[in-house]
């Protein structure tokens, strides 16, 4: 095995990380990884959370053949750095779909990295990246599609958006498109935003108290996230600790 | 049961309330009538404490305790209901989960139990079936999508359930059709004409005044009660003008 350097800021996959952190498990172990076999549908999801301070790597190479498709769920919420990086390609007419929320506070850097590969034709993905930032955390997307020669009709999209809870949090949102094709639709937008004041004082003047009245705001921010969940017990799961981190949060 | 002194506020530091008295008591119905920009949806927000609406002198109390010492959510489970005049649509949230949450959470304020999710559901569908607002449409995130009509009667079904002591409504009959504006009317009666409660209808125009008869009527101008009488004097602010009623400097 070879010792990789460590990475700096100045790699771009690892510009918002925590080095001190990632210092303390360098070098990480091999990816995870996943092999759709054609025409078949894989869900696999992904619950991030490390117990206070520590770091947290977990690194995919997801394979999708043709006519495959993955579901992954990911919900990025523990340890002092917490990143998860999805190398993904797909063959032709696979499809890829990525439900991530990243839920922060403290001095926390929660991290999600993609890179997909379209490499042939007439495949698709979606992905759809929600965070819910407090205190310090820094909380990142880092998101490349890559889109070969020849690879025409290609339909990637991504939505990315943020809340900060606090002044001295930080989102990061950073789409990349690499496209080699000429007849592809990359759809991508992100926003960053703050809890609507007007929606809580209407909740606090229906008596809701203020911890609740946040709370059900965060919930309707991330909820679509887990949509696509198939299994409803992963979904409840999922759903209920990203609740209990929210309420954490307050 | 609310007793406003003096009261003066601001907004940004422009003075909006400059020296307001009112007094409300169990078993009244008020009516605010007055020109655009006269301060009247700034009294309603300031009782309710919306932040923004600073205090800067007077006092306000609610069944003798220190309104402004009350964070809103407090005020709202001390009994006060504010009818919004432009209500505020929450994506992602549903009416009903908004109501329940709302619900319990005065009632634990309160020292009450919570009500279950078959009691809460029963209320609901009781209040919304007086106001004739489609069961449905509680299912849906808050007023997302309503109608203008829909979005106030929407507001009367938050009060059937959270049944309070004083409701402040703001120009509750602007948007609505004939039709709804009688049902509104009824419901207002039905759920606050009671010897314990109160209410401060702010309003526009006589037609509201018809099915929900106010004791008093007062006009508010330039962030002050200019005027204060009986059922007829809304009926004369209609026929004659704001400017012939309370002269033209204070109607400005
Ligand atoms: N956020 C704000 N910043 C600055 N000025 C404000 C703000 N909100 C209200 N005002 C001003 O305060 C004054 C009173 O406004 P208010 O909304 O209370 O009037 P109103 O009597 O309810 O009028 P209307 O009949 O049109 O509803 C107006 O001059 C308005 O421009
Ligand atoms: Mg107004």
């Amino acid at each position: 095995m070879i010792a990789l350097a460590l990475p700096t800021w100045r790699d771009e996959a690892w510009r918002y990380s925590d080095f001190d952190a990632l210092a303390r498990v360098w070098p990480v172990a091999a990816p995870t990884r996943v092999t759709v076999a054609s025409g078949e549908t894989t869900h696999r999801h992904l619950v991030q959370d490390a117990a206070d301070g520590a770091t947290a790597i977990h690194d995919y190479v997801i394979d999708i053949a043709d006519g495959a498709a993955c579901h992954f769920h990911v919900l990025n919420i523990g340890g002092a750095l917490g990143r998860v990086t999805l190398d993904v390609t797909l063959g032709e007419g696979a499809h890829f779909e990525l439900g991530g929320a990243i839920i922060g506070g403290g001095h926390q850097t929660l991290e999600i990295v993609t890179t997909l590969n379209h490499a042939l034709p007439n495949a698709t993905s979606q992905q759809t990246i929600r965070s819910i930032l407090a205190g310090h955390s820094t909380g990142s997307y880092l998101g490349k599609i890559a889109v070969a020669r020849g690879a025409q009709k290609t339909d990637a999209a991504q939505s990315v958006k943020a809340m900060l809870l606090d002044r001295t949090a930080t989102a990061n949102a950073k789409p990349e498109l690499e496209i080699y094709a000429d007849d592809v639709k990359c759809a991508h937008g992100a926003t960053v935003g703050e809890l609507d004041k007007a929606a809580l004082f209407y909740m606090a003047s229906r008596g809701m108290d203020p911890v609740t009245a946040r709370t059900l705001l965060l919930q309707s921010f991330i909820a679509g996230v887990f949509d696509s969940v198939a299994d409803e017990d992963v979904r409840a799961m999922l759903e209920t600790a990203a609740l209990a981190k929210l309420e954490a949060l307050s | 049961m609310l007793q406003i002194n003096n009261l003066t506020n601001a907004i940004d530091g422009k003075a909006i309330l400059k020296g307001l008295s009112l007094t409300l008591n169990a078993g009244e119905i008020h009516a605010i009538m007055g020109p655009n920009g006269a301060g009247k949806s700034t009294l309603a927000y300031t009782l309710g404490g919306r932040p923004g609406y600073e205090v800067t002198g007077g006092s306000a109390t609610f069944d003798g305790a220190n309104l402004f010492a009350m964070d809103p959510h407090e005020r709202a489970a001390a009994g006060l209901f504010l009818g919004f005049q432009y209500p505020v649509e929450i994506p992602g949230v549903s009416n009903l989960q908004f109501l329940r949450e709302s619900l319990n959470s005065q009632r634990r304020a309160r020292g009450e139990k919570d009500l279950t999710g078959g009691e809460f559901i029963k209320l609901a569908k009781e209040k919304a079936a007086l106001l004739g607002l489609d069961m449905e449409m509680l299912k849906r995130p808050v007023n997302v999508g309503f109608s203008g009509g829909e979005k106030k009667r929407n507001e009367m079904v938050q009060m059937g359930i959270l049944d309070p002591k004083v409701a402040i409504l703001d120009e509750t009959d602007s948007g609505l059709d004939i039709d709804a504006l009688k049902i509104v009317g009824a419901g207002i009666n039905a759920i606050m004409r009671k010897p314990d409660k109160a209410v401060l209808l702010i309003t526009h125009y006589q037609r509201l005044l018809d099915y929900v008869q106010p004791d008093f009527v007062h006009v508010l101008a330039g962030g002050r009660i200019v005027k204060s009488g009986g059922p007829e004097l809304a009926l004369e602010l209609e026929r004659e003008g704001y400017a012939d009623v309370v002269g033209t400097e204070l109607a400005a």
